[in-house]
């Protein structure tokens, strides 16, 4: 298991959610493990609660979990689904403010050297400031 | 200890350079393999696209990236640490192997 803080991707598009998921896979590697949720349950363009409290399931670990978003829903159901998490889980996840697919390669960048969520956060946020 | 490890204990950088081979110069994937590498060593590593930039933090994704170091211009690498000549050697190394690209 690392001990890495993780990644989450939550797109409207299925097609970018897991393109940047991928794209983080491929330029930082193996060792930050990253999930994606995009779209909606029927294939539609959207988010879904449900996947996205899926997603962060997958991937997270007591170090934190990372979740980069794009647009307005995709960010209040993401807020939805931390809460859903219940606290305990739900203190370890941060959403950050920082554009979906360079944000999430440099969010993973920084977490590849066992940086804390926080750090993490402060390098996705930082980009292009 | 070796010479140049007891004088990097003592605060002293322990320098290095290599140039970009990289057609593109120092493009998002190698600024994320540098700094990915710099992290995995204790000592402080800073990284300098050419003589008179300021040197730049090598574990800072978003301050390497940034550099935007040019093709064949020279990678100045510098560490103070206990594993400063590890550092400044396996950077020098990855710049040399063209970031495994």
């Amino acid at each position: 298991m690392s001990d890495n803080v993780s990644i989450v991707i939550v797109s409207h598009s299925a097609d970018v959610a897991k393109g940047a998921a991928d794209m983080v896979r491929q330029m930082v590697g193996e060792e930050v493990r990253v999930a994606c949720a995009g779209g909606t349950a029927d294939g539609g363009l959207g988010t879904d609660v449900a996947a996205i409290m899926a997603a962060i399931e997958e991937v997270w670990t007591e170090k934190g979990v990372a979740v980069l978003v794009d647009l307005g829903g995709a960010e209040t159901n993401s807020e939805m689904a931390i809460e859903m998490l219940g606290e305990d889980k739900g203190a370890h996840v941060a959403i950050l403010n920082a554009p979906v697919v360079e944000g999430a390669v440099m969010a993973a960048t920084e977490a590849s050297g066992g940086s804390s969520l926080d750090e993490v956060r402060q390098t996705a946020e930082d980009f292009g400031a | 200890m070796t010479g140049s490890a007891a004088a990097s204990a003592m605060g002293e950088w322990i320098e290095g350079a290599a140039t970009i081979v990289d057609p593109t110069g120092l493009h998002a994937r190698p600024a994320v393999k540098l700094t990915k590498l710099a992290k995995t060593f204790g000592a402080v590593v800073e990284v300098r696209a050419d003589t008179d930039a300021t040197w730049t933090n090598a574990k800072s994704p978003n301050s390497v990236m940034k550099m935007k170091a040019a093709h064949g211009s020279p990678l100045h690498i510098r560490a103070s640490g206990e594993d400063a000549d590890a550092a400044v050697a396996a950077l020098v190394a990855l710049v040399e192997r063209n970031f495994d690209a």
